[in-house]
């Protein structure tokens, strides 16, 4: 009966079987997927603003709301502050209360009240410690876990794209096109990368587009030479001779027959793209050519690392968070290539 | 006393038993044939009897000479290995290393188990190859494999086998990659060295032909168990076990009806070139050409099929190709009266559903990420598209019966179905019900039953000689098989070396053939 089961399934599915049946790789995914989520309701974890606030007989979301310090007793019409001693005193009277998040610091947010001098090893208040402004250090690694990794997604998606497009054309016309397309992106491919980029973010002022323009222009080569070599060998399989003998047309044939059969070096590849886009963002933001300042970043976490030694606290967790998130995204890679190995067999699937 | 005897071999992958209580022995000096269709755990149970096939577990008895295989430690395995039981594979080239010459593979075996230094095992390796019937064997022992034609390389494969004198050779299917008129000299070599040398040989195959005239005794072997066992002639006249007599029975049958009068595909001056590099700076420039089909005519009637027969690079797939205008050619094709010439783009592709190819790998002429449904339907989509989505689906039900596909009498459980869950003749008639599903009056059948087993190739021929006389359609057969063009062809063109050298009725070529190669063709069957 499980022989009719696994049947019944297409390759997609069969993959995904296979997938799981590697534990590590499953695993990872499952992790790895867990931390994203997290890192999406980061706003919920790490904040300064309390979740809900009730405040003499009104409800208050400080999340969605921007409630002036008058609100709750203060002096000016500024934000509020809900680290400030005076406000968490008013938000103690009476009936009133506050859910803070289970982390009460924002990424961009100073710890005033520290008792040490900052950086400030880990404590009560800041778990991970803070780094050499104040800030604290888990919320950041939290925020900036976010950013490398939506930053890694984007880069992956337009190189993806950009890649298989590209590819594809190369394979499916080959001849003369391919020659010419070859020759174009073998040219991109020697420019000297880094130095693109400190250049170019010399010329323009930093921000995160930028960069996932840049480092999406010169990353999807090697998707591309990919998907070129799967269609130069598909195109001439009896299948897209069959559907050609039938009248087909180019359009449908790439895209019905070719591409999902030349999909498979993509996906291997997508995990190791997503690495290497986050080692790229890392170490621009390391050598200060990044994202700009302020925005919570592991690069520049790297660096504050480097100049304050002494502050072990800053370089281990910075660290250790880089090294799971590639080890996370490399197992999966791993688990990906052997699933999409229409050659290694599953239990119950015939060799 | 028996130079191998097998007892009650069990071969299990995992949870599953591919080979069950096999029994059997040779004497030294006989020659044994071990025959089955694919699957049927043939090739499984010959590897093993050198325990080369390392997921495979194994119980059971394999005594050599007396010593018992499976528990004899690595280093007297190896020895055993090579030197004593030798072995030649299927495709010569991929069993060949394709950066060492062959002399220095031949060396390389040589002096593994004889211990001789290299220039004598030099000389030996060319003594090797002389007697192997290599010409020039002092220049070849410098070729590299691909050098060489198949043929040949399967005599240095044999030549490597027998350097150290193997008291017994296991031949699994090693006329198979080969074309009709080498077969037969690899199997005369075999036999000849066997009386040379007075080794026993094990031949695994699914070639009954070929057991008839080769081996002293068969074991037939059906889903891992060995149904009967005897001497060639007691098993192929009076075969016991009904998997022997159906796989006697299976050579094709002729049915097919007459052709009517007419036209519907005409060939003038078919002539096809492939642009090739020139070696060094003047590729850059230029192109040289290679012809794989001179000028060619012939006329195709209703309901006729014409067989188009030939061994590997004589030119008959690019004609095909052509036929089909999916290749460039040169001279005029007229398809119901059409010259594929002279029409526009959107013309042509009306035209494409008159003429339609049936492949000869169902496992790679069907997308492999695609369900039957999409596959079949794909046809309608493009020249039906008025058609609903239920029409389609009745149409494509429709196909599927006409090709006999079915899961316990029902079509529609297999329409979500992908072509890896079905087996080799059933994806071969899918391929079928795709051609005819758009009512095509030409099929091209690029060697329809070449990849399938000798009891499925009888069913898928029956199948479409059945379709022939329903619908009146025209084949085209492109086929290296005789016994093929013998079961459906109405007229037969042989070719060879890109040339039509023969051409005419079917009882008139296979009767009185009038070239030389023709007649070598028959002879080697």
């Amino acid at each position: 009966m499980a022989q009719a089961y696994t049947k019944r399934r297409g390759p997609w599915a069969r993959a995904w079987q296979r997938f799981r049946a590697n534990r590590l790789g499953y695993w990872s995914l499952v992790v790895f997927t867990a931390l994203f989520v997290a890192s999406l309701l980061a706003e919920v974890l790490c904040n300064d603003k309390p979740l809900v606030v009730r405040y003499n007989g009104h409800w208050y979301a400080p999340l969605f709301q921007s409630l002036p310090e008058t609100t709750f007793g203060g002096d000016f019409p500024t934000p509020t502050d809900f680290l400030d001693p005076f406000i968490r005193e008013q938000l103690a009277q009476g009936d009133n209360f506050a859910v803070f998040p289970p982390n009460p610091f924002h990424y961009s947010t100073i710890n005033y009240f520290s008792k040490v001098p900052n950086p400030a090893p880990p404590t009560a208040d800041n778990w991970f410690g803070t780094d050499d402004r104040g800030r604290d250090l888990l919320a950041r690694l939290l925020y900036g876990f976010r950013i490398s990794v939506l930053f890694a997604l984007a880069v992956t998606a337009v190189c993806a794209v950009a890649g298989i497009l590209y590819g594809a054309l190369q394979g499916f016309f080959a001849g003369w096109t391919d020659i010419g397309t070859e020759r174009f992106s073998e040219i991109w491919n020697s420019m000297p990368t880094l130095y693109m980029l400190i250049i170019f973010s010399a010329l323009f002022s930093p921000s995160t587009w930028l960069l996932i323009i840049l480092l999406s222009a010169f990353g999807w080569m090697s998707i591309a030479s990919y998907v070129r070599a799967e269609f130069l060998k598909n195109r001439t399989l009896d299948y897209v001779r069959a559907a050609r003998a039938l009248g087909q047309s180019r359009r449908k044939i790439i895209f019905r027959h070719i591409l999902p059969n030349s999909l498979t070096p993509v996906i291997t590849l997508i995990p190791f793209e997503m690495a290497g886009a986050i080692g790229a963002l890392t170490s621009l933001d390391f050598l200060g050519l990044g994202v700009p300042p302020g925005t919570p970043s592991l690069g520049e976490l790297l660096g504050q690392g480097k100049s304050n030694l002494d502050a072990w606290w800053i370089s281990l967790a910075t660290f250790s968070t880089l090294v799971v998130m590639l080890l996370l995204l490399i197992l999966i890679g791993d688990a990906l290539r052997d699933a999409l190995d229409p050659r290694k067999a599953i239990n119950g699937d015939a060799p | 006393m028996s130079l191998l005897t097998v007892s009650n071999l069990d071969i299990r992958f995992g949870a599953r038993r591919v080979v069950d209580k096999a029994s059997f022995s040779i004497a030294p000096g006989e020659k044994l044939a071990l025959v089955g269709e694919s699957g049927s755990g043939k090739s499984v149970t010959a590897m093993s009897i050198l325990r080369l096939v390392e997921s495979a577990r194994l119980s059971g008895e394999i005594a050599f000479e007396g010593r018992d295989v499976l528990t004899m430690p690595p280093d007297e395995l190896r020895g055993l290995r090579g030197s004593k039981i030798a072995m030649i594979f299927q495709e010569p080239m991929t069993a060949l290393n394709p950066v060492m010459t062959v002399g220095d593979q031949i060396v390389e075996a040589i002096q593994l188990h004889k211990g001789l230094d290299r220039n004598a095992a030099r000389q030996q390796a060319i003594e090797a190859l002389k007697r192997v019937g290599v010409s020039e064997a002092e220049r070849r022992v410098g070729s590299y494999p691909h050098q060489l034609s198949g043929g040949q390389r399967q005599r240095v494969m044999i030549a490597m086998a027998l350097a150290c004198e193997p008291k017994l050779l296991i031949a699994d299917e090693p006329t198979t990659a080969l074309d009709v008129t080498i077969r037969r000299q690899i199997i005369d070599l075999l036999d000849q060295l066997r009386h040379e040398t007075g080794m026993a040989i094990l031949i695994i195959t699914h070639d009954l032909n070929l057991v008839r005239r080769f081996a002293d005794r068969v074991a037939v072997m059906e889903h891992g168990v060995l149904v009967e066992q005897g001497t060639t002639a007691e098993v192929m006249n009076n075969p016991q076990h009904p998997y022997t007599r159906k796989l006697i029975d299976s050579r094709p049958q002729r049915a097919v009806g007459e052709a009517s009068e007419g036209c519907v595909l005409e060939a003038q001056g078919v002539q096809v070139d492939y642009p090739v590099p020139r070696p060094g700076i003047r590729g850059w420039f230029s192109k040289g050409s290679f012809t794989a089909v001179q000028a060619m005519s012939f006329r195709l009637a209703p309901g006729e099929t014409m067989g188009v027969i030939g061994e590997s690079g004589s030119g008959k797939t690019s004609l095909a190709l052509a036929l089909l205008d999916l290749t460039p050619s040169s001279g005029d094709i007229f398809v119901s009266g059409n010259n594929w010439k002279s029409l526009g783009h959107q013309q042509k592709r009306d035209l494409r559903r008159r003429l339609q190819v049936v492949f000869q790998d169902p496992l790679s002429s069907l997308s492999p990420r695609l369900t039957i449904e999409q596959i079949v339907g794909e046809g309608l989509e493009i020249h039906e598209q008025q058609l609903t989505p239920a029409q389609r689906r009745e149409r494509i039900i429709a196909a599927l019966q006409d090709v006999g596909l079915s899961e316990n009498g029902l079509i529609e459980p297999l329409l979500a179905r992908y072509p890896h869950e079905f087996s080799g003749g059933q994806r071969q008639r899918i391929a079928i019900a795709r051609a005819l599903i758009v009512q095509p009056t030409v099929v091209v059948l690029d060697e329809p039953t070449s990849a399938l087993d000798v009891t499925i190739q009888q069913q898928v021929l029956q199948l479409l000689a059945e379709l022939q006389r329903k619908y009146g359609l025209s084949y085209v057969l492109v086929t290296h098989d005789i016994e093929v063009v013998r079961a459906m062809a109405h007229r037969v063109m042989v070719m060879k070396d890109s040339r039509v050298v023969e051409s005419g009725p079917l009882e008139r070529v296979l009767n009185a053939p009038e070239s030389a190669y023709t007649r070598e063709l028959l002879n080697a069957m």
